[in-house]
């Protein structure tokens, strides 16, 4: 009865914080209820049993993606008033493909029965007397191991991806350059010149010297030389 | 087997996944509320996987779903990377202005 209650709360309060992520003018509150929805969601999940995922959800989802969403919302200067503008030229015709899928949707789910056959073609039965957690990771490293490394590829890939993407050389910032550092040699920014004792040295202005600082350099100076 | 029927949970995946159609159609100018319908609409089918795998017994289903929940994670972080990109280079992230590739 309680878990029945409590089904119907979470159900009703994941489908209003849905609606109004579709619904809400501002991005920044659509993602806050995109965070609320995906706590509901696992409350339901944690009904059905599935308390792995639920904590999952709740980490990955609201702890990454949800406020990855919000960094975006917030980074990026956008007006967001603008963007609204097709809003209800667009309502017609998405009620009534929201009004189509969700009947077909609810048609297909009244109808639809399970074949006899389904309880014996179980491909990994919940084994008895271990938790949800240890279900899960006793046949997830074993039967399920190469999916396992390919998502895993899935996510450095992306990570590689969105590193690729984002990652930009902005021009006139200063930065250290190792390669260059190390590279450099004395021969390149410093000539040892020998001089005739009282040749004395001439005065070469340098090439900014219409900014009025003239200094003394040695002729044979390079060019290039860094003091 | 779910305390509720599975009727119910399938109920609420179709309501989740609908509204995150209608979403996409009512929002078409901004990407994000875009991608944050479809992380609804990957919600409902992962309710539905769930719903099924307590239904019968089987853990197939969660192991799926968190592979679709990698999946999301993913796709989540390179679409947003390619709005960041793209408000970069346009100034704006309407879907209305991605015209440049067109030949």
């Amino acid at each position: 009865m309680i878990v029945t209650l409590a089904f119907y709360a979470f159900a009703a309060v994941l489908i209003a914080a849905a609606a109004m992520v579709v619904l809400a003018r501002n991005p920044v509150h659509a993602v806050l209820y995109l965070i609320l929805a995906f706590f509901n969601a696992a409350a339901l999940f944690l009904l059905a049993g599935a308390e792995f995922l639920a904590m999952i959800l709740v980490i990955v989802y609201v702890g990454a993606v949800a406020v990855l969403f919000l960094f975006v919302v917030m980074m990026l200067d956008v007006n967001f008033a603008e963007l609204r503008e097709g809003f209800v030229r667009y309502l017609p015709i998405g009620a009534v493909v929201g009004v189509i899928l969700a009947a077909e949707l609810l048609f297909l789910a009244s109808v639809w029965s399970l074949s006899a056959e389904a309880p014996r073609l179980l491909a990994e039965p919940v084994p008895a007397g271990v938790d949800n957690t240890t279900a899960l990771g006793l046949i997830l490293y074993t039967d399920y191991f190469y999916l396992f490394q390919a998502s895993g590829v899935i996510l450095l890939v992306a990570m590689i991806g969105a590193i690729v993407l984002t990652l930009r050389d902005r021009p006139g910032v200063k930065r250290q350059d190792v390669a260059a550092q190390t590279a450099r040699r004395v021969e390149d920014t410093l000539a040892l010149v020998k001089m005739k004792p009282g040749s004395g040295m001439i005065v070469v202005p340098k090439p900014e010297a219409s900014r009025g600082e003239e200094r003394e350099r040695a002729v044979e100076h390079t060019p290039h030389g860094g003091h | 087997m779910p305390a509720v029927g599975l009727g119910h949970y399938l109920a609420v995946a179709a309501i989740l996944f609908t509204l995150g159609t209608v979403g996409i159609f009512l929002n078409r100018k901004n990407v994000i509320v875009i991608l944050m319908s479809v992380e609804l609409m990957l919600l409902a089918v992962n309710l539905n996987l769930i719903a099924f795998a307590a239904q019968l017994g089987d853990l197939t289903g969660q192991i799926f779903t968190m592979f679709v929940l990698t999946v999301a994670a993913a796709e989540a972080a390179i679409g947003l990377a390619i709005i960041v990109v793209y408000f970069r280079n346009r100034g704006s992230i309407e879907v209305d202005d991605v015209r440049m590739m067109r030949g």
